[in-house]
């Protein structure tokens, strides 16, 4: 029963109030920050504020900023976007199961989900995108179902490839790459080359990945480097065993800000374990074929509103 | 359980689903003020009169809810119960903030509320439990703050060991996690005495993590097993036939990095719960909470109560199927 409600988790008092002194604060700021034409013409109070395309017809508004307004939605700020945002893609089979599909659809459309939001992440700023396509433990799930995600997987990355590199998109695949099919290996490879200096979106895919065997695989790096001499147990430290991750492919922010996992499940289920070690959770019972723009809107507001310290006091 | 969950939201003003719908995972019954503060005042009572060597009056009350929470633990019980629950205790200074009290007693509060959860885990057959006290990146605030936290701690350590307190009752075993050689040398001594006097005990296992963060916790086991590893190539370790030197010519393992970790010897939390709302682990037990049941319930933690406790377990009850066969596949796998 519950499974089936949308359900809004940031609706608790304490970011109702937050968040409505924010949209406050948020319009006094416009007020001071947009001088010259655009005040006498369209006050902050006028509801084509809300419809950039009318607004520009009012106002001759500058091109950056009516850019700047068409592809941020008006309540998140750009300067408290996370910059790096990982998705746990979970419930494909359950919402083709409600739909009485087979599975397949469910992944299909999972598909067309993870493209638009690409497409978002893209248009406002979002710098990295790690999304878990195919955990290790997924190998246990009837062989039809994996014979067709390895196929989705191969021909995603070869009529995407085009696009990857008209949008600048770098991609990244993790994961443990033996388990896979030689022909996926070999495609993965190919697209991870041909993208590497596309600067726009870093998008990194888990396929067939599993937190713990990542730093068991960073452990044996480093242990491989013990026996060689370059290194003694008594050095080394958390930054050693972090150059050694995998994530280390967008070396600025490999640890994410924001972590989103669809279908209500609460739970990690091994992905990016060292990673998340301060990334804010935000979990929503829709499905990841369902999740649009609307829940993305809404992960990020929650994850504006929330206080990081990282176990220090902010006063 | 689904009777029980209606009890409680009966009990709450606002009955399931309600508009707007909140989740389940974030349900909470609405906090009273008033009778908060009266707790507070009673508690620094109770506490100038533990002080004062004077034990403060049971009371027949006590006895009938005593058998009360029985009774509910036995329903409780009629659904499959978790073996060991985390508890990040966040929430302690804004509690003391909102009360305009001294940060002192917010911490105070929690400790006694601690002593409390412990004791209803102990009444509800939960063998183990964790709790989060003090995080290495705490040691970034305020030397006066750090220094009152080591101070209290000191105390109650100390205080674990005396004839009344939840050691002795209910014969619990206490285990310390971190990187304890941070702690100043009071904390610590006291720490490993506390350790050293428990560790016979049968019953329940309290750890608590001082000076603890996940990431520190593996990279000490990463160290440990490179240096065992290091020293088996080496020859420094006579093997003569013994299963554990036929690894995998010195590749390290998953099991080789989880027998290295503080929690050898406690199995993975069921439930981590994170109280005042925030939804992050914080470098909490990362490697051992993968299929762990995340619950963030709003109260601070001096308000965390037996209600929310159940109201917990009731959560874990509801998903419990299908986290038991996801478990069954991650040690297929494994």
């Amino acid at each position: 029963m519950l499974s089936s409600l949308h359900l809004n988790p940031t609706l608790n008092y304490a970011t109702l109030n937050y968040s409505s002194t924010l949209l406050l604060l948020r319009g006094s700021r416009r007020r001071t920050r947009r001088g010259g034409a655009n005040d006498s013409l369209v006050s902050t109070a006028h509801p084509a504020r809300q419809y950039p395309s009318l607004s520009a017809s009012l106002a001759p508004a500058r091109e950056e900023e009516r850019k700047e307004e068409a592809l941020l939605p008006p309540h998140l700020r750009p300067e408290s976007l996370p910059r790096h945002v990982a998705v746990i893609m979970d419930g494909n089979s359950r919402w083709a199961k409600a739909r009485g599909l087979p599975s397949s659809a469910g992944h299909e459309a999972g598909y067309h989900t993870l493209k638009k939001m690409v497409e978002l992440s893209c248009q406002w700023g979002i710098r990295a995108l790690t999304v878990f396509a195919f955990s290790s433990e997924n190998w246990t799930r009837p062989k039809m179902e994996v014979d067709f995600l390895m196929t989705l997987f191969e021909n995603v990355l070869k009529e995407s490839l085009g696009e990857f590199l008209r949008e600048g998109i770098r991609i990244c695949i993790i994961g443990d790459s033996s388990e896979l099919p030689q022909s996926l290996q070999k495609l993965a490879k190919e697209v991870v080359d041909k993208t590497k200096n596309n600067t726009q979106i870093d998008l990194i895919v888990a396929i067939s990945y599993s937190g713990r065997k990542e730093i068991t695989q960073a452990c044996q790096n480093i242990a491989q480097k013990v026996k060689d001499g370059l290194l003694e147990p008594e050095d080394i430290t958390e930054s050693h065993i972090e150059e050694e991750l995998e994530t280390n492919c967008i070396p600025e922010f490999p640890n994410p800000d924001l972590l989103i996992r669809t279908s209500g499940e609460l739970r990690l289920s091994n992905f990016l374990l060292w990673q998340s070690a301060y990334t804010e959770l935000f979990f929503t019972n829709t499905y990841w074929p369902d999740f649009g723009e609307a829940d993305y809107i809404e992960a990020l507001t929650s994850f504006q509103n929330r206080q990081r310290r990282f176990g220090q006091r902010i006063n | 359980m689904f009777f029980l969950a209606s009890l409680f939201s009966l009990k709450g003003h606002h009955p399931l689903p309600v508009f707007p719908p909140i989740p389940s995972y974030m349900y909470t019954l609405p906090r009273v003020s008033v009778p908060h503060r009266n707790l507070v005042i009673k508690v620094e009572k109770d506490l100038e009169m533990e002080k004062h060597g004077r034990k403060p009056e049971p009371n027949i009350f006590a006895s009938v809810w005593r058998f009360l929470r029985r009774c509910l633990f036995l329903v409780l019980a009629l659904g499959p119960m978790p073996n060991h629950i985390a508890f990040i205790m966040d929430g302690n200074r804004r509690y003391a903030k909102r009360r305009n009290v001294k940060e002192g007693t917010g911490h105070g509060v929690g400790f006694t509320t601690l002593t409390s959860i412990c004791q209803y885990c102990y009444e509800m057959g939960v063998k183990y439990v964790t709790v989060y006290a003090f995080s290495i990146d705490n040691f970034k605030r305020k030397p006066e703050e750090v220094q009152s936290l080591m101070d209290l701690m000191k105390e109650k350590i100390d205080e674990l060991l005396e004839e009344d307190s939840i050691v002795q009752k209910y014969g619990f075993r206490i285990n310390f996690w971190g990187s304890l050689d941070l702690l100043s040398e009071p904390v610590r001594l006291a720490a490993e005495k506390v350790m050293t006097h428990t560790a016979d005990n049968t019953g329940p296992v309290l750890s608590i993590c001082v000076a603890y963060t996940s990431t520190n916790e593996i990279m000490r086991a990463i160290k440990k097993s490179c240096a065992r590893k290091s020293f088996r190539t080496q020859g420094y370790v006579n093997c003569d036939g013994e299963s554990v030197c036929e690894d995998n010519n010195g590749y390290v393992t998953v099991a080789d990095l989880e027998e290295n970790l503080d929690t050898a010897d406690c199995p993975d939390p069921d439930i981590v719960i994170r109280t005042s709302g925030e939804a992050r682990l914080s470098n909490f037990l990362l490697w051992q909470t993968s299929l762990s049941h995340l619950q963030n319930p709003n109260p601070l933690w001096p308000e965390f109560s037996l209600r929310n406790l159940v109201w917990a377990i009731l959560e874990y009850q509801k998903i419990y199927p299908y986290l038991e066969a996801r478990r069954r596949l991650a040690k297929k796998e494994n």
